[in-house]
């Protein structure tokens, strides 16, 4: 089964046979790419299909992957600016985000200000008012006790000299003038 | 005849044609070109068809081959040179594709006929010596005096950058030719010598295992020098055609 012969020596091509026969001249051992005889027939093959082909490629194929890699190269550069106009945009809402942030910040610490300034005002006034108030309360008590004071200084007197007319009643016998004995205390208390 | 290595490079006529005198026939050389132009262009046409935004892998492919080939022409020629990059492509594409074809079995080689590469060899450097004596006149012959040079080596230089300039078009035609021709000389043999070792019987087959090993890696090396000999070509392409555009460099 190896011992097949070449597929080459099985199969000559048909254009073999077709050219021995047609011209056996060519076959003898020459070396085929001298044999000048072939090379009108390649030189105008040659230009013919080489000649269609460069016409082909520069009327219909360059133009097109010239035009697709234009298209490409367009909406790559378009794309990046529409990312780097995208980005600033962004850059400007973050500024503006920043800045309204910072003005909220202010706002903010001014109310607390505020807040703090009139909650000490009025804590200020209400104390002064509590203060003025006990005050008051302090003066009323005071003229009170001096009241009281004096009244029961007063009554001191006439009980020293109830107390004495009695004594003077008991131990002597008899009335003792009412103003005598207001002198004597008097006299005795001072 | 078949296992003639030598064999799958000669030229039979499909169609017989004679103008006076001269054999135009289309032969089975035309029919490769006529089969590397239609799908070589049909590849690019079809694959870029979609205009997609995004590319899909065989665009990409169109799109690559593109960027390719007018980076090499920008870097070699400047953006000036970019008026040859519907040649410069056709060639690499044609060249390419020729190339590419030729490594199916029993496919003919285009790339592997002296005149075919010659006469596309001519093609460049008849554009670089029309389009330089158009562009700057006979300053165009500037090329062959490199600037600075002292007048006791003028006559030497020049003899010396005219011979280089004229050994251009063979250096470019030969170099391609030569290697298809012999990448497939050798894939041939190669390949050969399995079949007949194959003949010789068990140990024949056994042996036959190194040469076939030896084809499979030929057949690697012929597809990288497919594409490498399609590179050089456009580069020095693209080389030559500076010339034309600056002469006095």
């Amino acid at each position: 089964m190896f011992v097949t012969p070449g597929f080459a020596q099985d199969l000559p091509p048909a254009l073999d046979t077709a050219h021995t026969v047609e011209d056996p001249s060519h076959g003898g051992g020459a070396f085929p790419p001298f044999e000048t005889d072939t090379y009108p027939s390649q030189i105008l093959w040659l230009a013919i299909t080489f000649g269609l082909f460069y016409l082909f490629l520069k009327r219909v194929v360059l133009p097109r992957i010239a035009g697709i890699l234009e298209v490409r190269r367009d909406r790559i550069a378009q794309d990046l600016d529409e990312a780097a106009r995208m980005k600033e945009e962004a850059d400007a809402a973050l500024a503006a985000y920043e800045q309204e942030l910072a003005e909220a910040r202010r706002k903010a610490g001014a109310i607390a200000q505020e807040a703090r300034d009139s909650a000490k005002a009025e804590a200020e006034a209400e104390r002064r008012r509590v203060e003025e108030a006990l005050e008051a309360r302090l003066e009323e008590a005071e003229t009170r006790i001096a009241e009281i004071k004096a009244a029961a200084l007063s009554e001191v007197d006439t009980i020293a000299e109830e107390t004495a007319q009695a004594i003077v009643a008991e131990l002597v016998g008899g009335s003792v003038d009412k103003r005598t004995l207001a002198a004597a205390v008097k006299a005795a208390r001072h | 005849m078949a296992t003639d290595p030598i064999h799958q490079f000669q030229i039979t006529k499909l169609i017989p044609i004679e103008v006076g005198g001269l054999d135009f026939s289309f032969t089975n050389a035309s029919a490769f070109m006529v089969a590397t132009v239609a799908s070589a262009g049909a590849f690019l046409f079809l694959t870029t068809s979609r205009r997609g935004l995004v590319p899909g892998r065989l665009q990409s492919i169109s799109e690559m081959a593109y960027e390719f080939i007018a980076s090499m022409l920008r870097d070699a020629a400047g953006s000036q040179g970019m008026r040859f990059f519907p040649l410069v492509f056709s060639l690499f594409m044609f060249v390419l594709v020729g190339n590419l074809l030729g490594m199916f079995p029993y496919f003919f080689t285009i790339t592997s006929h002296i005149i075919v590469t010659f006469a596309l060899a001519m093609l460049v450097i008849g554009t670089v010596i029309v389009y330089g004596f158009w562009k700057h006149g006979l300053g165009f012959l500037k090329l062959f005096m490199p600037e600075g040079v002292p007048a006791v080596l003028v006559p030497l230089v020049v003899a010396i950058e005219v011979v280089s300039f004229l050994s251009r078009p063979i250096s470019l035609s030969v170099r391609l030719f030569a290697n298809m021709l012999a990448g497939h000389i050798t894939l041939k043999v190669f390949a050969g010598f399995v079949t007949s070792l194959g003949a010789l019987g068990v140990a024949g087959a056994a042996g036959a295992v190194l040469p076939l090993a030896m084809t499979v890696a030929l057949t690697g090396l012929e597809f990288l020098v497919a594409f490498l000999q399609a590179y050089v070509f456009a580069v020095l392409t693209c080389m030559y055609l500076n010339d034309a555009l600056h002469p006095g460099h």
